[in-house]
């Protein structure tokens, strides 16, 4: 190891005293083998993960009075309900099936009544009403029947994916994609690997980390049925090495079960290593082409909480109706993870938590990178939902944007490689197409450049604006474009109804006359 | 215009402006000390005067503009402008030069192309250029080191007469600086090694500073010192210092191995004149150079090849500052055509290919 790099300049970190020092986990740092130079950009925030990391999920989460059942939680189409209000159903009963082909069903978390289908303020940061099933638990926490337990290495491919989907499973990393479309895709396109997302890279968020460190073997069963699924070989789950416990116990997991077909790769940590194409690219040194998707480089991302739903989902028959959540920040007194029904009212979680809404300056539903900001916590839990925090105003960087001195820091920070001070050079001149060029559609919104700018603009924030006002331009420039359309279809129509109609009466008259010509001829 | 932000991240790193700022006048410090330390009284009070017009000059735009003045004021970026500006200047300068420099560097440089941000040139820079071409014989006086405890060294009364009432310095008390003088000593037929003995040139003084030139430019080492510390708090980034200095380097390196009786080596060429000071606080200016790592490499390297031709064939002696303008000219046209390239993207912006038999 070079005492004096040149590079090293660049990070700041002239002489790796770290490596110097005893003590410091050599063997780890071994393991850590990837593709360093497919590594851009990125930003070290405080991880402020020591108030949950250490703590295990907290299973003893009573029933709220009420939950509170979106019907549109995922990706895609929102699910129609399939039962009426006033119905008594089981835990784990279909309440939504999925309709389309990019949708998933809702089951009932646990056992009631079917209170209300209404709209219910949603967990978005309009906190906007949306169709939503009301279910007011019995108490009992009845099962449905669940199917007998079976093996699912006995079940084809295919079916895998119809369980997955059925079972209502979604990305449970924070984007909510149905689950049973990925497996699809990425069976029909032979992928060769699968990557399973273990960084959580996001501060605060420790809801994976807490899952590997508890329940490594259920999620390297769920990998290999997700495997078997695809028709694939080989996995690789990526965690960061802040989070070494998780690796280790990950590890044993995948040694004792996977017959090597499950690797476990320590990645560097820093922000935003959990973005797919970057962990791609660290672990398999594939690039994914700006048009393209992961499969075509022959890769497929899933999510660890998603594997430990799959596994749950083929072994024992039972659907999504739980999530492991993350509830802290600086308001919240005793922060944890908590294992909660879907629906569950965000406040109940921060409730049931201790928080001091007195002191919470900002509702944070994931991570403060990359998390939404909510109104009120009386949202309920959707599969999405990673976390949610209460920040303190200390917590919350007051936004006071001062000029761009063009440090270039939002450059070097961007995993993407924009220029994130040029775009919103133009976007402020209001040169909304200029912004494009400069790869406005590329932007990923996980807010490094925000970050890390010392003059604090908010340049994600620019960033989302145009891509809206664009948007909304297209879709103007689209009705206009049809509207147009259509006004000269129907001036063609009128224009050829005149002429078939004076084609008909030309021929009318052609008709009238020939007899009297034959006639004459005659 | 201080509203809690609606929007992610609601996290954000500690570093602003003004620390920024900040940081870099500490880094400076050293080697302004050392300028004071070398040249006397005068040289603090063109300092002070410099500085002190600088922030006047930047408070009476802001009122003019209609805008927040004490907020702009407390970023620093003034401070650090008039501070530049003050160690370009040459140490016995008349106080108006310091007025109408700061000046030039504000209002001209920087104001008046919408303030922070938004200048084409480096202020510093512009301002030496406009006095040194304005002003040639104001700013060729060159004070001589002097230990501030020998009775050589002006005193009080003699420096506010030379700083403020236009005092004549004495005789011996001004010289060249080294580059100046092989400059000229080649131009009447002598060679380096004889104008480098002449000139009572010795390596180590050069790197300390023991020699004469601008208020805050004579110690490449402090500024080295300075720099490095810059590079480890990521101030700057080492693309353009260490394309810059190993430009200069380089070419030294090359001509001198041609003819060592006519070119300085690269050890002379790195401690003398503002190099080092260039290198690391001026070249490096966020404003006025480019934003992509590739980029600020081809502009530190145009500025090391421009000190190096000015110095070497140039009519100037030094030439630092028309170097860092003229590279300052060519940052737009470097960011327009070097950019980092997109992730999934060839460097035209094209989507990159597909994996062969996928579709």
């Amino acid at each position: 190891m070079a005492l004096f790099d040149i590079h090293a300049l660049w990070d700041g970190k002239l002489f790796d005293v770290q490596s110097l020092l005893p003590g410091k986990p050599f063997e780890f740092k071994g393991l850590i083998k990837g593709n360093q130079s497919k590594i851009r950009g990125g930003v070290h925030p405080e991880p402020r993960k020591e108030a949950t990391a250490d703590r295990p999920i907290d299973t003893g989460f009573p029933l709220p009075p009420m939950l509170y059942l979106a019907l549109w939680q995922h990706v895609g189409k929102p699910a129609d309900p399939v039962v009426k209000v006033g119905d008594k159903v089981l835990k784990g009963q279909l309440l939504a099936v999925s309709q389309g082909l990019v949708s998933a069903p809702i089951h009932a978390p646990t056992s009631g009544i079917v209170a209300d289908i209404m709209d219910y303020p949603s967990a978005h940061p309009s906190a906007l009403p949306t169709p939503t099933l009301l279910l007011e638990p019995d108490g009992e926490d009845r099962w449905m029947e669940l199917p007998e337990k079976i093996d699912p290495f006995s079940l084809s491919p295919e079916e895998i994916s119809l369980r997955v989907g059925a079972a209502g499973v979604v990305g449970l990393g924070g984007a909510a994609f149905p689950s049973a479309v990925k497996l699809n895709l990425g069976r029909r396109t032979k992928i060769q690997t699968l990557l399973i997302n273990g960084g959580e890279c996001e501060p605060y968020l420790t809801c994976d980390d807490r899952l590997m460190r508890e329940r490594a073997r259920v999620i390297v069963d769920g990998i290999l049925i997700m495997l078997h699924g695809l028709g694939a070989q080989k996995a690789i789950v990526g965690i960061e090495d802040n989070k070494l416990e998780a690796y280790t116990t990950m590890r044993m997991a995948a040694d004792e079960l996977s017959e090597g077909k499950v690797e476990i790769a320590l990645v560097p940590s820093f922000y935003p290593m959990g973005w797919d194409k970057q962990l791609i690219g660290y672990l398999t040194g594939k690039e994914v082409p700006a048009d393209g998707r992961a499969t075509d480089v022959g890769v497929l991302m899933h999510n660890v909480g998603t594997a430990y739903a799959v596994q749950q989902a083929i072994r024992h028959g039972k659907p999504l109706i739980s999530r492991i959540v993350t509830v802290s920040g600086g308001a919240v007194g005793s922060a944890r993870n908590i294992e909660a029904p879907i629906g569950t009212p965000l406040a109940s979680l921060l409730a049931h938590c201790d928080y001091r809404p007195e002191d919470t300056a900002r509702y944070v539903m994931g991570g403060p990178m990359m998390g939404e900001s909510l109104p009120h916590p009386n949202v309920p839990l959707v599969k999405g939902t990673c976390g949610i925090l209460a920040l303190t105003q200390e917590e919350v960087s007051a936004s006071n944007a001062k000029s761009c001195i063009r440090c270039s820091r939002c450059v070097t920070a961007c995993p993407v490689g924009l220029q994130p001070l040029e775009m919103v050079a133009r976007i402020r001149a209001g040169q909304l197409e200029q912004s494009l060029k400069f790869g406005l559609k590329d932007c990923i919104s996980c807010g490094s450049c925000s970050y890390v700018c010392p003059s604090e603009i908010p340049l994600v924030h620019y960033f989302k604006y145009a891509n809206g006002e664009l948007l909304t331009r297209d879709q103007a420039n689209h009705k206009a474009e049809q509207t147009k359309k259509l006004a000269e279809e129907k001036l063609a129509r009128l224009e050829r109804q005149k002429q078939e109609a004076a084609a008909a009466a030309a021929a009318r008259k052609a008709a009238a006359k020939k007899p009297k010509i034959t006639e004459q001829a005659a | 215009m201080s509203t809690s932000m609606l929007s992610a991240p609601f996290t954000r790193s500690e570093l602003q402006i003004q620390s920024i700022m900040l940081t870099v006048v500490l880094a400076l410090a050293p080697g302004t000390a050392w300028g004071v330390f070398i040249f006397g009284w005068p040289a603090l009070f063109i300092f002070i005067v410099t500085v002190a017009s600088a922030i006047a000059f930047e408070a009476a735009c802001l009122m003019l503009a209609g805008k927040r003045v004490d907020a702009t004021l407390l970023d620093g970026s003034a401070l650090l402008s008039g501070w530049l500006i003050a160690l370009t200047l040459p140490p016995w300068a008349p106080w108006w030069i310091g007025v109408v420099g700061a000046f030039i560097g504000i209002v001209v440089g920087k104001q008046v192309f919408g303030g922070l941000g938004q200048n084409l040139f480096n202020p510093a820079m512009l301002a030496r250029v406009a006095l040194l071409v304005s002003f040639p014989v104001e700013m060729t006086v060159w004070a001589n080191p002097i230990s501030p405890f020998s009775s050589a060294a002006p005193g009080l009364l003699d420096s506010i007469a030379i700083t403020f009432g236009g005092l004549t310095p004495a005789d011996g008390s001004t010289g060249a600086t080294m580059l100046g003088w092989v400059k000229t000593e080649f131009s009447q037929g002598r060679l380096l090694d004889q104008s480098l003995a002449t000139g009572d040139y010795g390596f180590y003084k050069s790197l300390l500073g023991w020699t004469g030139g601008s208020l805050g430019e004579t110690s490449a080492l402090f500024y080295l010192v300075g720099g490095v510390w810059l590079l480890k708090k990521q101030i700057i980034t080492w693309q353009i210092p260490f394309s810059m200095l190993a430009t200069v380097a380089l070419l030294a390196s090359v001509f001198t191995l041609l003819d060592g009786e006519r070119y300085p080596g690269p050890l002379f060429h790195l401690t003398s004149g503002a190099l080092m000071l260039g290198a690391f606080f001026i070249a490096t200016d966020y404003v006025t150079s480019p934003n992509s790592p590739v980029g600020q490499m081809i502009f530190g390297a145009g500025c090391g090849l421009l000190v190096y031709v000015i110095r070497t064939w140039g009519s100037y002696p030094e030439g630092v500052a028309f170097a860092v303008l003229l590279m300052n000219s060519l940052t737009p046209v470097i960011d327009h055509y070097v950019r980092p390239r997109i992730y999934g993207r060839n460097r035209k912006g094209k989507p990159l290919e597909l994996p062969e038999g996928r579709e």
